[in-house]
């Protein structure tokens, strides 16, 4: 990320500054998303294969966007882009606002699923 | 410069199902290990705001070989199938991350207790509020070199838990002992959420 021409504010939130300033920086001091709520387990799939034509995306939406070329967590973003999961929950409201990515929400409120569901895991888990 | 349109078509990839199970239990206990056995990458690590501030405070009397802390949810995934994927979430081993359980143990259809019979009291917390919350669990006895071993009903006694309740040994290591923990799980939760439905 290049500080030239950015105010002065800017300039101190490089890589250096460590963990307890950037993940606000990337949000640009937001702490929620602008819409959905993003359980650890919603799959996200990107609608597009590139985005960094897009006017008013970071450098993290534009890698949130290539790496869920492959259906990601958002656990598994926020592991791999070495951010925090709050984080990665506004820059993935960003990206729904703007309909470049597909996200999925587990049931959570259905209680357990049916024993179709139970079955086809320990199928899995056996057959590993 | 002109951009064709890259939009794929809505509905073109129907997205796979997701579900979590919890590996809980006390600081050292080997939630990470049991994740990492099972899961098909190395385990992923998630943090929220707070990072190393645990080192220092953690009692690590009883575990002398865990040398680091782990704060932050340590997590792996199973692909079951193109339409179903298994999460596994080691939950913080700490009282003052509670504040996170609410939120991993939401749609969780079931959680690992791991228990170390050198330090059983630690599993305490976790099986309390798993019970409080209906969540159907199992404790799994990890068994440590050099720890005594205990039958099964011994600590089935010691923990209070209701007959119900699956208690196994198992090696957090070895894949195949971590996939039967699971698997025993699985067929509890089922066995659990049948006789709840006859119950209503």
């Amino acid at each position: 990320m290049t500080v030239q021409g950015e105010s002065a504010e800017q300039q101190w939130v490089d890589d250096h500054a460590g963990p307890v300033v950037r993940p606000y920086a990337v949000t640009r001091g937001r702490a929620r998303p602008v819409t959905g709520t993003f359980d650890l387990i919603s799959l996200v799939t990107a609608t597009r294969a590139d985005v960094s034509a897009e006017i008013g995306l970071g450098p993290e939406h534009v890698a949130i966007v290539g790496l869920c070329q492959r259906i990601q967590s958002v656990a598994e973003i926020a592991a791999h882009l070495d951010l925090p999961v709050g984080t990665i929950r506004v820059l993935l409201g960003d990206l729904v606002a703007r309909n470049l990515v597909q996200v999925r929400e587990p049931r959570t409120s259905a209680g357990l699923p049916d024993n179709s569901v139970f079955e086809a895991v320990i199928n899995g888990l056996r057959a590993l | 410069m002109d951009y064709g349109p890259s939009e794929r078509p809505a509905g073109a990839t129907p997205l796979p199902t997701a579900i979590k199970i919890l590996v809980a239990g006390g600081f050292g206990v080997g939630k990470t290990t049991m994740v990492g056995a099972v899961s098909e990458t190395r385990p992923l690590r998630t943090e929220e705001v707070l990072t190393e501030s645990g080192v220092g405070i953690d009692d690590l009397s009883g575990v002398e070989s865990k040398s680091t802390t782990t704060v932050a949810m340590d997590f792996g995934r199973i692909t079951i199938s193109d339409d179903l994927v298994l999460y596994l979430f080691g939950t913080p081993g700490q009282d003052r991350f509670w504040f996170v359980w609410d939120e991993l143990a939401l749609g969780a259809i079931g959680a690992v207790v791991l228990a170390d019979t050198r330090r059983l009291a630690d599993c305490f917390p976790s099986i309390d509020y798993f019970e409080g919350r209906g969540t159907p669990f199992v404790v799994a006895v990890n068994c440590f070199e050099g720890a005594k071993q205990y039958r099964l009903d011994e600590v089935q006694a010691a923990l209070n838990l209701d007959s119900g309740v699956p208690v196994l040994l198992c090696d957090a290591r070895q894949r195949e002992s971590s996939k039967e923990v699971l698997i025993t799980l699985l067929e509890h939760a089922m066995k659990t959420r049948d006789a709840r439905r006859v119950a209503d």
